[in-house]
């Protein structure tokens, strides 16, 4: 191994692939070649930086420069000014939105000034192909720290001292749930990573097994450990093409290395991990449906209980848990219970990894220690609202949540203070809304999802559900009543208490949390037939200012109905019992002339 | 056995272990509605889908409502069927299924016989509150027996409960996601290219009109009407007990006297009896066995009587579809019989007979068409109809069941041994079987002509009989998945039998696809068996080879037993299917 | 490849692997040592690439593993090219001027470990 001077890591997760990455690595490698420093620079594909938003990202070490929007022109530029001549290319610098400042170091981007990286430790750290550098970075010492200095109930406890809760929605304590498992009586157990990340917008897990994989490996092998099982399987949705290739990547060498397979480092454990490969259907989140899905059967739940922990997968006891809860395991054996416990709330311990998107200038992936507020999430971490909008509330927790106010963003949010508030912390997906955001559509489209993602099981999710969604199709298009209102309410609540499983049960949540804060929107919508935010087109009506209209005829040319009229030079008349409410006339008035009613 | 003590509607209830609130709520008189909740234990057909939600109860400390059909009790367990919470909740779950359901009940197959209508009903529904769009899939017809349905599928899914894991046929699946989804054969194949084996278990389970039968009821009315025509009929052994049910007389009550003045009143020109059907299969049958046994031949023979059973043979186990015997069924025996000995010696064009079965079955419908099963390229059988569609068709004429007179059937092909009326359950093929071909064997006679072992409803029977110093063994088994277990151990070499009975529906024919419904009673089911023990029991002749009439076929007609013409017209042969 | 057998095998992996990502972590950041060596075009022309190489192997060869070398571009010593600027925690910059390959080693080991200043290669600061 040479001695490199200088590592620079490119981003090779999904988001900055898809931003064209692997050109801009395929160009630094050439052009590191055509400047002879091959032996000098160590270019090293990581995994996400999180800061998607601003990808493909470059960042260079020991001189902790973080370039971003990398291009393979821009790239080539880096090679000749920063490596050969050390001259660091300011351009490529991130901009803070409302300084201006071009940043150089990471460390002083307010996106990761407040993040604290748990189990996003290694993503953009270290080559995820390469198992070498997990282990440089203490991977697999906790395994062996488990096995050889630890009983499995010394491993349960010290991950419920942790204080350690279930990241993939439910909240539920993850050293309970491995107890529970250990103690079910049973020939065999089984450990099971749900990675079937479905809500719309979360994509923590993805990031982790594309830039970490190793962690979930030695953290299911631990788990398999604590309860007593030989096997565990990756449930992972195929639509993940990038994290599946590392996993295979990840399982091959760390059977090679004697890291899983048969008497893993010399101890009498043994521990296999199969991927199984899920067609991408929400409801496969759901415990028992995924259950079914490996067994070969249909992604359906079933009635709980019995759990999972008492009859899983081939009937057996099993342990599920997410990506990210997996990859919070190896740092509390290492660092112990006590510092875990140390970050966070008082019931909820550690961080929490949400994806930040919708109308937020930061869109991406942030790691923060439960207790932060949203609204230094979302105007701190975010750099707030795009375009200077006004923010008017925020969905956590996915078409299972709800959404929260402003009224609410200074609670340090944890599992228990956003259920108080009618919402979820769910897999950690947060999508911003401004002014302009509909709350009836919204909620219109959460059910959307939740219907489409329905396994059509039982009557309350599979025509209940049908059903809220075309009252509120029926809002939308101006066809409401108040009854309609009454309806939506009740059966929201019926379907909440009758659905078989948690994606029934939660769908009506963002129809119930729009209703409750922005009741005044649903009236308006069935009372006036008007859409505040000016979203839902049925309602939408457009209309010319007449003071305004300089009759430069421009509007009349664009319009596809041929329905606004007016002289050369005089104010026009949009004839709005026929106007489709297309806007094509607002976007070419150059005196904002035209406006939404 | 240790005993849970929990509170329903604040009475006190003491319940066994691992029953379900619904079970335990019956101890103090309390019915909770269930729709999709099924469980045959004879049969172990268990539906615990929790699907339909028409059963939810309030269970205290519980977030959401429970289940009570899919809910076991515990200890301390409080349950409240009757809060406010819990009845809309169920009112709206009726609601919902409705809002997704044809409203055509007047013109429906299972008007007054739906257990969705019942529940709606019962629930005093008047309006649908929420209304919407309803799905339309497509229906399929394309087999001759069975037809379905899905914008009448409630998802309860028992359908394919019976289908996977009773039958093991293993037809249906739900496919699709959400509302979209239905119950339907894997890549939305047609029934008819599919390893249906159209036992139409399914229907009997299914609780609305998603699956029913092809009916043949207008081609029937219409041969009826056409005076050219000389129209025959004949009854399977199972009608008898079943089809008095439907006129409030007690399950398995014998209404042969009135089921045939009932088939004259409908205008048939003459009422044969499958039963003689089904002494001439013995007769064939136990010859066939004896052959083969003094030959050498394949062991064991398997009776062929089922269609469904013949076709599951087909489709599963090619490499057996050797040793059925190749007689035909006895509604195809007695078929053939009408058109050519009948047809003969009353002097009528056998182009001008047709034949129609009342038979307890669907497969029936689907066999008749087969073109092997065919004769001077003449169909055996042309229509056949079930119990459940002859139902039908009395009310449609009027006719007073109950009151009417007990009629005879008609010769030449009307009379019968007790050997012939068992064969409508299970156990009872074989059972008829072994009384002709111990006393052939042997050449004495057999006195207690009773095989009890191979009676009730295990699902695998067995018995040894002693011919000739010959332990002879015998195999029975009823339900396709009692009949695969069956199979596979002789495919592997571990299962000994000389001869073996399989029906392809739980219980036999008494059960049949094709049998008025009987909505999960399996006690119904027994007592339709005990009625036709008990006919056997009450007849002198109780062994087909001593029926006059067939003894007269063959010396007439036939000639020998297992020749040449017997042979062309009563037996077929068996062709492999594609397994899907 | 041959699989690991015990913790200790485990942990010898770690730490011989260990320098290879050593210098991505920026936390600590003000108990690093950092020696930046001047790579604009004059430190090229002089020789600064193979100064910065040897203090690099220097660096890892004596398992330092709080040292970050750097490049720098012109500090304005076209003069004294290569030129290599040391910051320690807590004490004010030095800068070597004329350093070769050999003479990088030996601040390493004379500065860097010991926390000798050769004087001879010190440049003084013009202050201002």
């Amino acid at each position: 191994m040479g001695s490199y001077r200088m590592d620079v890591l490119v981003c090779g997760g999904t988001g900055c692939q898809a931003s064209n990455s692997i050109d801009v690595i395929e160009t630094m490698s050439k052009e590191i070649k055509a400047a002879g420093l091959e032996k000098e620079i160590n270019l090293v594909t990581t995994g996400c930086f999180g800061f998607c938003e601003q990808g493909p990202i470059v960042k260079i070490q020991p001189d902790n420069v973080f370039y971003v929007k990398v291009t393979p022109e821009s790239a080539a530029v880096i090679v000749k000014e920063h490596f050969v001549k050390g001259r660091v290319v300011k351009e490529l610098l991130y901009e803070e939105p409302k300084t201006r400042k071009k940043l150089e170091e990471q460390s002083d981007m307010p996106f990761y000034k407040k993040q604290e990286r748990i189990a996003l430790r290694n993503c953009g750290l270290i080559d995820p192909e390469n198992i070498n550098e997990y282990i440089a970075v203490d991977g697999y010492q906790a395994l062996g720290k488990a096995l050889s200095e630890m009983t499995p109930e010394q491993v349960i406890d010290e991950v419920k001292r942790s204080g350690l809760r279930g990241r993939g929605g439910g909240g539920f304590p993850t050293g309970t749930k491995w107890e529970l498992t250990r103690m079910s009586k049973a020939d065999r157990r089984f450990i099971i990573c749900n990675a079937d990340e479905g809500d719309p917008g979360a994509f923590m897990d993805r990031s982790i097994l594309e830039g970490d994989p190793h962690s979930v490996l030695e953290a299911m092998a631990i788990a398999g450990y604590a309860i007593g099982a030989d096997s565990g399987y990756i449930y992972i949705r195929a639509e993940y093409p990038l994290a599946i290739n590392r996993l295979k990547i990840a399982v091959k060498q760390a059977y090679d290395m004697g890291l899983l397979g048969k008497n893993i480092l010399g101890t009498d454990f043994s521990f296999d991990i199969h991927l199984k490969y899920g067609a991408g259907a929400f409801v496969c989140g759901e415990e028992t449906a995924l259950i079914n899905s490996i067994e070969g059967g249909r992604g359906e739940p079933t009635v709980k209980p019995p759990f999972p922990a008492e009859v899983g997968l081939w009937k057996m006891p099993t342990n599920i848990n997410n990506v990210e809860t997996f990859a919070n395991v190896c740092p509390i054996l290492l660092r112990g219970a006590d510092w875990f416990a140390s970050i966070g709330t008082e019931k909820s311990k550690g961080t929490k990894v949400f994806a930040l998107a919708g109308k937020v200038n930061n869109v991406g992936l942030v790691e923060v220690p439960m207790g932060t507020t949203l609204r230094e999430i979302i105007f701190d971490l975010g750099g707030g609202i795009k375009n200077n909008r006004k923010f008017k509330a925020v969905q956590t927790g996915g078409p299972s949540g709800g959404c929260i106010t402003e009224e609410n963003l200074n609670i340090p949010i944890d599992y228990d203070s956003l259920t108080e508030i009618g919402s979820m912390m769910g897999s950690g997906g947060m999508i911003v809304m401004d002014e302009d955001d509909c709350m009836v559509n919204i909620a219109k489209f959460y059910l959307e999802f939740t219907v489409d993602e329905a396994c059509g099981r039982c009557t309350a999710c599979r025509v209940g559900n049908k059903r809220l969604h075309e009252i509120l199709t029926k809002i939308t298009e101006g066809k409401g009543t108040e009854e309609d209102l009454e309806r939506l309410k009740d059966l929201s609540q019926i379907i909440k208490d009758s659905s078989l499983c948690g994606l029934g049960q939660t769908a009506p949540n963002p129809v119930l949390s729009t209703m409750k804060y922005f009741w005044h929107e649903y009236l308006a919508h069935v009372n006036d037939k008007y859409c505040p935010a000016g979203v839902c087109k049925a309602l939408l009506k457009y209309h010319i200012i007449p003071e305004k209209c300089k009759g430069c005829t421009l509007c009349t040319k664009v319009c596809p109905k041929g329905i606004i009229s007016g002289k050369l030079k005089e104010a026009h008349v949009i004839n709005k019992e026929e106007c489709i409410a297309c806007g094509a006339c607002e976007q070419v008035c150059k005196f904002g002339a035209i406006t939404r009613m | 056995m240790s005993k849970i003590h929990l509170t329903i509607n604040g009475l006190p209830v003491e319940a066994d272990k691992g029953m379900t609130i619904v079970d335990a709520a019956k101890i103090v008189n309390i019915t909770i509605p269930t729709l999709c909740h099924l469980n045959i234990h004879d049969i172990k057909m268990v539906n615990r889908t929790a699907s339909c939600r028409v059963c939810l109860v309030e269970v205290k400390g519980r977030r959401n409502l429970a289940p009570a059909c899919a809910t076991e009790v515990v200890e301390g367990m409080e349950v409240r069927t009757d809060t406010l919470r819990a009845v809309k909740a169920r009112r709206t779950m009726v609601e919902l299924l409705l809002s997704d359901h044809p409203t055509d009940c007047l013109v429906c197959e299972r008007n007054q016989n739906c257990q969705l209508q019942k529940i709606a009903a019962e629930l005093g529904i008047r309006k649908i509150k929420y209304e919407g769009v309803r799905s339309n899939h497509t229906k399929d017809s394309t087999s001759d027996a069975l037809y379905r349905n899905p914008d009448k599928c409630i998802k309860c899914r028992r359908c394919e409960t019976m289908c996977n894991e009773v039958q093991t046929v293993g037809i249906y699946s739900a496919v699709q996601k959400g509302f979209e989804t239905i119950v339907s054969p894997a890549f939305g194949l047609p029934m008819v290219d599919t390893q249906c084996v159209y036992c139409g278990q399914c229907t009997q389970v299914c609780p609305t009109a998603a699956l029913t039968e092809v009916s043949h009821i207008a081609k029937v009315w219409e041969v009826l009407a056409d005076e050219d025509l000389h129209v025959v009929v004949q009854t399977a052994p199972s009608i008898r007990v079943t089809l008095g049910e439907k006129y409030d007389m007690p399950p398995g009550e014998d209404v042969t006297g009135k089921m045939v003045a009932a088939l004259r009143r409908l205008g048939f020109d003459k009422v044969f009896d499958t039963n003689f059907g089904a002494d001439v299969t013995i007769v064939e049958e136990a010859n066939e066995f004896i052959e083969r046994l003094k030959n050498g031949g394949r062991m064991p023979i398997l009776t062929s009587c089922c269609p469904s059973w013949v076709k599951f043979i087909e489709h599963q186990f090619p490499n057996l579809i050797d040793i059925p015997s190749s007689c035909k069924s006895p509604h195809m025996i007695l078929g053939v019989l009408s058109k050519t000995y009948y047809a003969e010696k009353y002097n009528i064009d056998p182009k001008k007979i047709i034949m129609v079965s009342i038979m307890p079955c669907i497969a029936k419908k689907y066999e008749v068409t087969r073109e092997e099963l065919t004769n001077n390229g003449l169909r055996n059988v042309d229509h056949v109809i079930t119990t459940r569609e002859l139902i039908g068709m009395l009310s449609e004429a009027g006719i007073d069941f109950k009151n009417l007179p007990d009629e005879e059937f008609d010769n030449p092909l009307g009379i019968s041994t007790g050997a012939a009326d068992i064969f409508g359950t299970t156990g009872g093929v074989i059972e008829a079987a072994l009384r002709t071909a111990y006393e052939w064997m042997t050449d004495r006679e057999l006195e207690n002509v009773d095989f009890h072992s191979v009676r009730g409803m295990d699902g695998l029977k067995e018995a040894s009989v002693d011919i000739n110093g010959m332990e002879v063994k015998i195999g029975v088994a009823h339900g396709l998945g009692n009949a695969r277990e069956l199979l596979k151990a002789i495919e592997k070499g571990q299962a000994h039998y000389h001869a073996i009975e399989i029906m392809a529906c739980p219980g036999g024919c008494i059960d049949g696809g094709g049998q008025p419904y009987h909505m999960g009673d399996i006690e119904l089911v027994k007592a339709r068996a005990a009625g036709l023990y008990k006919i056997d029991k009450g007849k002198t002749l109780r062994k087909s080879h001593t029926n006059p009439d067939v003894i007269k076929l063959y010396k007439e007609y036939l000639g020998e037993i297992g020749g040449h013409r017997a042979h062309e017209l009563l037996h077929t042969h068996f062709k492999v299917r594609e397994k899907i | 490849m041959a699989g690991i057998k015990s913790l200790d095998e485990l942990k010898a992996l770690r730490d011989k692997y260990k320098s290879s990502v050593e210098m991505r972590s920026s936390t600590d950041e003000e108990n690093r040592v950092r020696i930046a060596v001047g790579m604009a075009t004059c430190g090229i022309a002089s020789g600064s690439r193979e100064t910065i190489n040897a203090i690099v192997d220097e660096v890892r060869a004596q398992g330092l593993n709080n040292v970050s070398v750097v490049q720098t571009g012109c500090l304005g010593y076209c003069y004294a090219e290569p030129v290599v600027e040391i910051r320690m925690p807590g004490k004010e910059p030095v800068l070597y001027g004329n350093v070769d390959s050999k003479r990088g080693r030996e601040i390493v080991n004379k500065h860097i470990k010991n926390g000798e200043v050769i004087t001879d290669l010190v440049i003084e600061r013009s202050r201002c």
